[in-house]
């Protein structure tokens, strides 16, 4: 009984990191390893590949065709450094914008009635319940020029003409700013939830306007709340394929993008794969800021 | 001279009627929705008096303090505070501070950080901050402390934080929400005597509210028995004790013994009571009454003596079986079921340590008490 019970209680370690191992770290190393080999006209498009049947030697060989050209290469080319500078840009301001719409969405969650609440809550997450491709093509229907958008606002006389917003860097704002709300909304909402109304009103007791018990209580208790949900929204932002291709232009860089016409329309596997891996390693800094917050928040025992 | 009132020094302002109220309820009703709070309530507290708001849940006594501090405005009604009507002033402008219940210590900042939080409001210079905040520290003995941040604090610890913050910017009134309500037992009576010591010290003004009647005994000068949002009684802690104007405040502070009946003769501040099963008690009383009326004398565990032998010239005697006893270190509870069946308490004090031959279970005994030792209550 003894020997089954430590058994299961290391299984219970074993299934994440074997989960971690199989599905992240072995198709990470597939594509570090592609990342460093060369492009060819062959299937696999590339080369080396190793091959077991050449024994230890043949793996040595292969391991001496490795370089690092791929990652040179897109030092070299402006267009990959604009689309990690103009993803980086687009995810920041799209994160600005739904921090701005999110919290007082979640402020004024976690303020109504306790009866409310989940209703409220559920209305947040109801989005997830039609396919994210779905949502994001409706608003191909809303914004394009003889879209909803644009015949309400004419029948409103506000405008005489339509506004051109379907493929422009406005329309992705729209659509990565609406498709990750909910991740902004939701920790903030379960930050702000949990706080005990009566700081504020300790607050305002020992002197505080409503606004300055505000900037001096409730915000610093939601930052925990407000950082998951900016790196929340952030991190997958930047990698971002989907909206930037159907609601962005032909102008809109993205390196989600980029890495999708390498791979599909170049075929050039080894390029793609150095500019994931470079992404990653871009992402590596905010997602470390967000594992120390976590920590944080749990160390002050909120 | 028998007397009852303040056994604390020569305090009473509220018999002196020059003395002008500090904190004024004038006519106060508190609605939230159809549930009445508080009904048509009028309260005057004294300057450097120790007040404290007792009664059981619902009763209307938080609202009370929550209306002098500003989070709550009364439906109708007046506050006035010092001679200044206290009507459209937000609670951030009101010279009362409050000590929480929950404490609601900031979490995100340390001791000392919340201790100058109100100081740093008023744009006191920094300097000026920083003796406080050492003053108060020192003050509640929390001076190695002040780096700490809430959650590594003890209970006992936080509540000094909390109440050397509510105190740090020398309010003309500290309000406590049930203050000692956190702490265990023993924690609470040290904390009682601190609490009266500070509030001696600093001259301040408390309110507090408790639904705890031996906190209010122990620390305030009078008491206002609150109940269904009305006060049912106010006096210092003797009065409410020794003299209760009804059978709730009786029943509600400490133990007590009914016995209902009707009045039989009353002159000269003696009456009869004849309960329905024939007993007749003898007993002062203040309030005037009328033969034939009905009336329940009211008297505590203490106050009745217990004996084997029908005690001699004793007016008012019963006689019952042990039917419990209760031993409590400091004295002895016997519980007596008399004929009638009714079953009295009687708490003996345990003067000595041993005691020859003491009264058992089962035993036949005698229950007594003289003419002044309880009240009567018209009812």
């Amino acid at each position: 009984m003894k020997i089954i019970s430590a058994f299961t209680r290391r299984l219970v370690i074993i299934i994440p990191y074997a989960w971690l191992l199989i599905f992240f770290l072995v198709p990470f190393g597939i594509v570090l390893k592609i990342s460093l080999s060369q492009p060819m006209m062959a299937m696999p498009p590339y080369a080396p590949t190793i091959d077991m049947a050449d024994g230890i030697s043949g793996l040595i060989a292969a391991f001496k065709q490795f370089s690092f050209s791929n990652y040179v290469w897109l030092t070299e080319d402006a267009l990959y450094i604009n689309a990690y500078i103009s993803s980086i840009t687009i995810a920041f301001i799209s994160t600005v914008l739904t921090l701005l719409i999110g919290f007082p969405l979640a402020y004024g969650m976690a303020r109504a009635p306790v009866s409310l609440r989940p209703t409220l809550l559920m209305l947040v997450i109801l989005p997830f319940w039609t396919s994210f491709l779905i949502r994001v093509y409706a608003w191909i229907g809303i914004l394009k020029p003889e879209g909803l958008l644009n015949q309400f606002l004419m029948a409103l006389g506000l405008i005489d003409e339509p506004l051109i917003i379907l493929n422009t860097n406005t329309a992705v704002y729209i659509g990565i700013v609406y498709s990750y709300l909910p991740f902004m909304v939701l920790p903030i909402y379960s930050a702000l939830e949990k706080m005990d109304y009566t700081l504020i009103e300790a607050a305002q007791d020992l002197g505080c306007p409503p606004i300055t018990a505000f900037w001096k209580i409730t915000f610093p208790l939601a930052i925990p709340g407000v950082v998951a949900g900016c790196l929340l929204v952030f991190i997958p932002a930047v990698g971002e394929f989907v909206i930037p291709d159907l609601l962005g232009g032909s102008r809109t860089l993205m390196i989600g993008k980029t890495l999708w016409s390498e791979f599909f329309n170049n075929r050039d596997w080894p390029v793609s794969s150095a500019v994931a891996v470079l992404l990653l390693l871009i992402l590596v800094v905010p997602i470390m800021i967000f594992q120390q917050a976590q920590a944080k928040a749990q160390e002050s025992g909120q | 001279m028998k007397s009852l009132g303040s056994i604390r020094r020569s305090f009473e302002p509220w018999n002196d009627p020059s003395q002008k109220p500090y904190i004024a309820f004038e006519n106060i009703t508190k609605k939230f929705g159809d549930f009445v709070a508080v009904k048509d309530l009028t309260l005057h507290i004294f300057q450097r008096e120790f007040f404290a708001l007792l009664g059981g849940s619902g009763c209307g006594k938080s609202t009370l303090l929550r209306m002098l501090a500003g989070f709550e405005n009364p439906t109708h009604g007046e506050i006035l505070l010092d001679g200044e009507s206290m009507a459209g002033v937000p609670p951030y402008r009101r010279p009362v501070n409050m000590m929480f219940q929950s404490y609601a210590l900031f979490p995100h900042m340390s001791v000392e950080k919340n201790i100058a939080f109100g100081l740093k409001q008023d744009g006191m210079a920094k300097s000026e901050i920083d003796d406080r905040v050492n003053n108060m520290l020192k003050l509640v003995k929390l001076d190695q402390f002040g780096n700490r941040k809430p959650h590594q604090l003890s209970g006992g610890q936080r509540q000094r934080v909390a109440l050397a913050r509510s105190i740090a910017k020398r309010p003309k009134v500290l309000l406590l929400d049930e203050p000692l309500g956190a702490l265990d037992k023993k924690l609470r009576e040290e904390t009682q005597f601190e609490l009266m010591d500070l509030q001696q010290e600093l001259g301040l003004t408390f309110v507090v509210v408790t639904h705890d009647q031996e906190e209010a005994m122990t620390m305030a000068d009078r008491i206002a028995v609150m109940d269904l949002g009305c006060i049912v009684q106010i006096g210092t802690p003797v009065e409410i004790y020794e003299a209760p104007n009804s059978e709730f405040v009786a029943s509600f502070i400490g133990d007590i013994n009914l016995f209902r009946g009707e009045v039989t003769s009353a002159n000269g501040g003696v009456v009869n009571i004849e309960t329905p099963d024939g007993m007749v008690i003898r007993s002062e009383s203040h309030t005037a009454l009328q033969a034939g009326q009905k009336a329940s004398f009211a008297i505590r565990p203490e106050k009745l003596r217990v004996s084997r032998t029908r005690p001699d010239g004793g007016v008012n005697a019963a006689s019952g079986e042990v039917w419990d006893i209760g031993y409590l270190g400091d004295m002895t509870v016997f519980h007596v079921k008399l004929k009638n069946g009714d079953v009295v308490k009687a708490s003996l004090l345990n003067a000595a340590r041993t005691v020859e031959d003491p009264i058992s279970y089962d035993e036949e005994i005698w229950v007594s008490f003289d003419a002044d030792s309880g009240v009567v209550l018209s009812s």
